[in-house]
């Protein structure tokens, strides 16, 4: 008798499957339910020259200032409460990313959803008489072969060579379920990426009966064909939101904003929160927590 | 009109009137003064409009800015947003960092996009808005270095490139009206040029002329910018309790 694959592992065995200049897709949007742990676990990696697919936030922006990006597929990278992320802006003004993409929001998902249907291109409306022709060059468009006759834009599909997503639970193989108030587009991300690196970091991980438990059947946008491995990671996606297990951390957030403004104090806070593995990170968050709070009772 | 009306309020119901005669679309506004004007407009002379939360839902009632407690209508995810937009059932109020005469708008970055003097957000979803459904702006501090000759990126097509497209987007595409801290103005001239078309009170022609970095249609007559009436003014105090307003108004 067969077993079934067994898909548990965690962030650093998900991220030793990945070589320096794959393609990967980071899910989430902006400082939402960004899967960090294992972005954390890729920072603290020799893996470099990526090309990274992101509605982005801080996992574009810690990305950027490591040094691992070559060419960086964006609409946006923004902390939600914070609009601009420190470090891609940085990295923006010194023109440090190689090869920096700018698409559309819409233009991400068709691309992604192109990618996921193995079609090459999918048309939309979205870019074209934009400024994303004038930096995109290569972008091409495409002549509706009907009587209307219209020029699109030729969204070109992306295949990724690896996904992370974070959702709020997943039982041991791969069904995974996301409780907030959106799924963002990360069942695309896995959708659109080749079978073998897709990985889902969870809060929790579930038996299967479990599964609707806390979520409609509406919330299980992700079966386990769209996953390769499971991460269990509590507070995974600190310090982004994970609702409705935990909202952003807006201190520790404009923490991170700060230190980034300064070369020495960034130095500070990534040998402080980074070097060291996610239970490091985890153990100087709760830490931080109590100096922020021992700081403010003093104060008083 | 009364001493008594502060400009933020004449300002948020510029905004809200941008949205009537749209019926039962969805009002998006990006930003304070813009969600305060799509649901002032609600809850007044526009009342089948669909306001979202800023998160993933529509709510009905008169939800404060920042509220949490929801009347949740339906459910509106940004899968649903980008299919409402290209659906055109949508009017968006946005920023604008920079705007040129025809409406090309910029929110992705000041200096060469290859190495910007600033970076701000990206062009998000400018591009697809702008071609697809109806599209406004606030700007909050009106002067020449936001009212330009040639926006650094273009995030929001003006009319002049979408013209330039042609076909469907030349004809559907559909700036409103640009609401600042000065005026009232719209793309309604000939040749879909910017326009003044009012003042808010106390502020001159020359005031705006001379904040511009282009040249402004300006009509023969150009009326103030009306106050609001005592039901908007009620509506006002009702979703911006706090007075946010008052904040994204430049003294």
């Amino acid at each position: 008798m067969s077993e079934p694959r067994n898909k548990i592992i965690t962030e650093d065995q998900a991220v030793a499957t990945l070589r320096s200049g794959m393609t990967l897709g980071i899910g989430g949007w902006g400082s939402r339910r960004k899967p960090m742990s294992l972005v954390r676990s890729l920072l603290r990696s020799d893996i470099t020259d990526l090309t990274v697919v992101s509605y982005g936030g801080p996992d574009v922006g810690l990305l950027c200032a490591a040094g691992k990006v070559k060419k960086l597929i964006y609409a946006f990278v923004s902390l939600d409460s914070i609009p601009l992320e420190p470090h891609f802006r940085l990295a923006r003004q010194n023109a440090t990313i190689p090869e920096p993409t700018e698409w559309d929001e819409g233009m991400l998902q068709w691309a992604l959803f192109a990618g996921s249907l193995r079609l090459p291109f999918l048309p939309t409306r979205a870019g074209l008489g934009s400024g994303v022709m004038d930096v995109n060059p290569s972008l091409k468009t495409v002549k509706s072969p009907y009587a209307d006759g219209e020029e699109l834009l030729a969204v070109p599909a992306i295949r990724l060579d690896a996904a992370f997503v974070h959702m709020n639970r997943s039982d041991a193989r791969g069904n995974a379920q996301y409780l907030g108030p959106d799924v963002y587009f990360d069942d695309l991300f896995l959708s659109a990426c080749e079978p073998g690196r897709r990985f889902v970091s969870a809060e929790k991980i579930i038996p299967t009966e479990d599964l609707l438990k806390e979520g409609t059947f509406h919330t299980l946008k992700i079966n386990r064909s769209m996953v390769d491995g499971v991460i269990h990671a509590p507070n995974g996606a600190h310090f982004t939101t994970c609702e409705p297990d935990y909202g952003r951390d807006e201190a520790f957030q404009k923490a991170y904003v700060d230190a980034a403004r300064d070369p020495e104090a960034w130095k500070a806070f990534s040998d402080r929160f980074l070097a060291g593995d996610e239970a490091n990170y985890q153990s100087q968050v709760v830490a931080w927590r109590e100096e922020i709070k021992a700081a403010k009772e003093a104060a008083k | 009109m009364s001493d008594s009306v502060a400009l933020a309020d004449v300002i948020a119901v510029a905004c809200a009137e941008a949205w009537r005669g749209d019926g039962e679309i969805f009002a998006s506004g990006m930003g304070v003064m813009q969600m305060l004007g799509a649901r002032v407009a609600r809850a007044t002379f526009e009342p089948d409009l669909m306001i979202s939360d800023g998160e993933a839902f529509y709510v009905s009632g008169d939800l404060p800015i920042g509220g949490t407690q929801k009347l949740v209508e339906g459910w509106i995810p940004f899968r649903s947003v980008f299919d409402t937009l290209a659906g055109g059932r949508r009017h968006v109020m946005m920023g604008a960092s920079q705007i040129d005469r025809y409406g090309n708008s910029n929110i992705a970055n000041i200096g060469p996009w290859a190495k910007p003097k600033s970076q701000l957000l990206g062009v998000r979803g400018g591009p697809g808005n702008t071609v697809n459904n109806a599209t406004s702006f606030f700007i909050p501090k009106h002067q020449t270095s936001v009212f330009v000759a040639s926006v650094d990126m273009v995030s929001g097509v003006g009319y002049d490139r979408a013209k330039k497209v042609g076909g469907f987007i030349a004809k559907r595409h559909d700036l409103r009206r640009v609401v600042t801290n000065l005026a009232v103005l719209d793309f309604n001239s000939p040749d879909n040029s910017m326009q003044l078309v009012s003042l808010h009170p106390g502020v001159s022609i020359d005031d705006v002329v001379s904040n511009t970095g282009f040249e402004l249609v300006i009509p023969s007559t150009v009326p103030i910018s009306r106050p609001p009436t005592a039901a908007e003014s009620a509506a006002i105090e009702t979703i911006d309790p706090k007075g946010l307003r008052h904040r994204e108004i430049p003294a």
